[in-house]
């Protein structure tokens, strides 16, 4: 898999390291209550299909990216700098 | 109709023309008392320990593709109960003592072969950690062995002692973990279970379950609507899907694990061989000859059932670290199993917000080993709405509440650490 970091360009996979799904972004308010946090800490959309994932790209720039891409195909369809938001 | 040495001998000299299917093709009917969702191994486990255990056989096992397509015919196969945290420790210990008596119980032969397996320390830390482990698993009532350099070199001579980058300091033998053939334990309890009345239904997807103020009615599926009290989801790799349909969020992330098999050659690896160093790295050779390893998983949410180079190269590196030899070998093919990780890396059967549905899944890289227990305690925790004794600790609430995480590699309860 190659990832297109939006500082670096066209990277092979391998730079990165992988965290989770672009949802970690949302983090609940400090008091949100128990069950956004347990929701937010531990369940997880988990499509199969397009999904929107965040990678650092540690051999890189160091940026923090979010990439989407497709879980059934492997395809990676763009890539954006975390600092940008969620979409 | 039973397997037996004589049938053999008779349908041998007779052409092989007696055999008949090993279990029927019926059309789903309109109302089951049970519907067990995935006809893998651990949803056919279920149904059949159901039928036996319990006395309830007006069950159907609904299953999108065929019987032996989805994770059970995509793993290493191998069979081990060295688990280390009270909740997997009892449960895996379950699971071994029912695998050792499977072929009997079934009268298949699901070819459980007790070779051995020896995981491979390669520092004094790491022989600290295989003690602590061996005495969990000699606490739970299993059998674990240390094996000095020597006894090692006289027991795998094969692999390489003289590198200094990872040096060998020795192994621990669990002499009753070994393989299954993994098509067979499919077939041997898709028949069990169709001797004793269950309906399996092959190429039958569930599209949805019904409920009505929080109690099951039903499931609607590609062949038509059915009626029941009791649902039963059972299927790691699409569980966060099918609970979807009920409305439920899951702590389960699918990630790929690849795995690898060989050419055919002459039996070189008589048994399970692992190390921890360089990541993971197992290896076993099937009856068939083929060498069978795989490692980690790549890394990344996938459904893709296939994985990525990197990982091949890691593995193959891993294993020409260990044992030379194995460069010779050409390698043959390669797949990827689909894994519900959970967020604390241990599985889940238990019963959910909704009246009548059930859920088994979070099986992580740990399900192949687990069917007839988890088969086994799904059953009893359908049938009696109460946990089976060896698997009180697979709750879903865990997560939510923090107490009673079954947290083995002691990295917490967070996806991407398992």
């Amino acid at each position: 898999m190659k990832i297109p970091c939006p500082l670096c360009g066209q990277r092979d996979s391998r730079e990165f390291s992988y965290l989770g799904h672009a949802s970690l972004m949302d983090r609940p308010a400090p008091d949100a209550g128990d069950a956004a946090w347990d929701d937010y800490l531990h369940n997880r959309e988990n499509p199969a299909g397009v999904t929107e994932d965040l990678w650092s790209h540690d051999y890189g720039c160091a940026a923090w990216v979010v990439v989407t891409r497709n879980t059934v195909t492997h395809g990676i369809l763009s890539a954006r700098l975390a600092k940008e938001g969620t979409s | 109709m039973a397997f037996s040495a004589l049938r053999i001998l008779k349908e041998g000299l007779t052409g092989n023309k007696g055999w008949q299917p090993h279990w029927r093709d019926p059309a789903p009917k309109e109302e089951y008392d049970v519907v067990i969702i995935g006809g893998g191994g651990h949803g056919l486990s279920t149904a059949y320990y159901l039928a036996k255990e319990h006395g309830i056989t007006n069950v159907a096992v609904l299953e999108k593709g065929w019987i032996g397509g989805g994770n059970v015919g995509r793993n290493t196969t191998i069979v081990r109960a060295n688990y280390m945290v009270p909740g997997n420790s009892e449960f895996y210990s379950h699971s071994l003592k029912l695998w050792e008596g499977l072929d009997a119980d079934l009268n298949y032969n699901v070819m459980h072969s007790q070779r051995g397996q020896i995981t491979i320390f390669n520092s004094d830390g790491a022989r600290d950690a295989a003690m602590r482990r061996a005495n969990a698993v000699i606490n739970q009532g299993d059998d674990a062995e240390l094996l000095s350099l020597g006894q090692l070199k006289k027991t795998l001579p094969y692999l390489d002692y003289d590198q200094t980058r990872f040096p060998i300091y020795g192994g621990m033998l669990y002499r009753r973990a070994g393989t299954a053939r993994h098509d067979a334990v499919a077939w041997g309890l898709a028949r069990g279970a169709d001797r004793r009345g269950v309906d399996i239904i092959q190429n039958c997807e569930v599209t949805g379950i019904d409920t009505a103020g929080g109690v099951v009615q039903g499931v609607q599926t590609s062949r038509g609507a059915i009626r029941t009290k009791k649902v039963a989801i059972v299927v790691a790799g699409r569980s966060s899907q099918v609970a979807a349909m009920a409305g439920m969020r899951l702590p389960i992330e699918s990630h790929v694990l690849q795995a690898f098999v060989t050419e055919g050659l002459k039996p070189c690896i008589d048994h399970v061989v692992s190390y921890g160093m360089l990541g993971h790295f197992y290896i076993s050779q099937s009856d068939k000859g083929g060498l069978v390893f795989g490692g980690n998983l790549d890394g990344y949410a996938s459904y893709a059932a296939r994985g990525n180079l990197p990982m091949a190269e890691h593995v193959c590196e891993a294993a020409m670290t260990l044992m030379p030899m194995i460069g010779r070998a050409k390698m043959l093919r390669s797949w990827g199993g689909i894994m519900d990780m959970s967020s604390d890396g241990s599985p889940i059967i238990d019963k959910t917000h909704i009246d009548g549905l059930y859920f088994n899944g979070g099986w992580c890289y740990g399900g192949f080993k687990a069917i007839p227990a988890s088969g086994n305690c799904y059953a009893h925790l359908i049938a009696q709405d109460r946990p089976h004794p060896a698997a009180t600790g697979f709750r879903l609430d865990r997560f939510t509440t923090g107490r009673g995480l079954l947290d083995e590699e002691g990295t917490g309860s967070h996806h991407n650490l398992h």
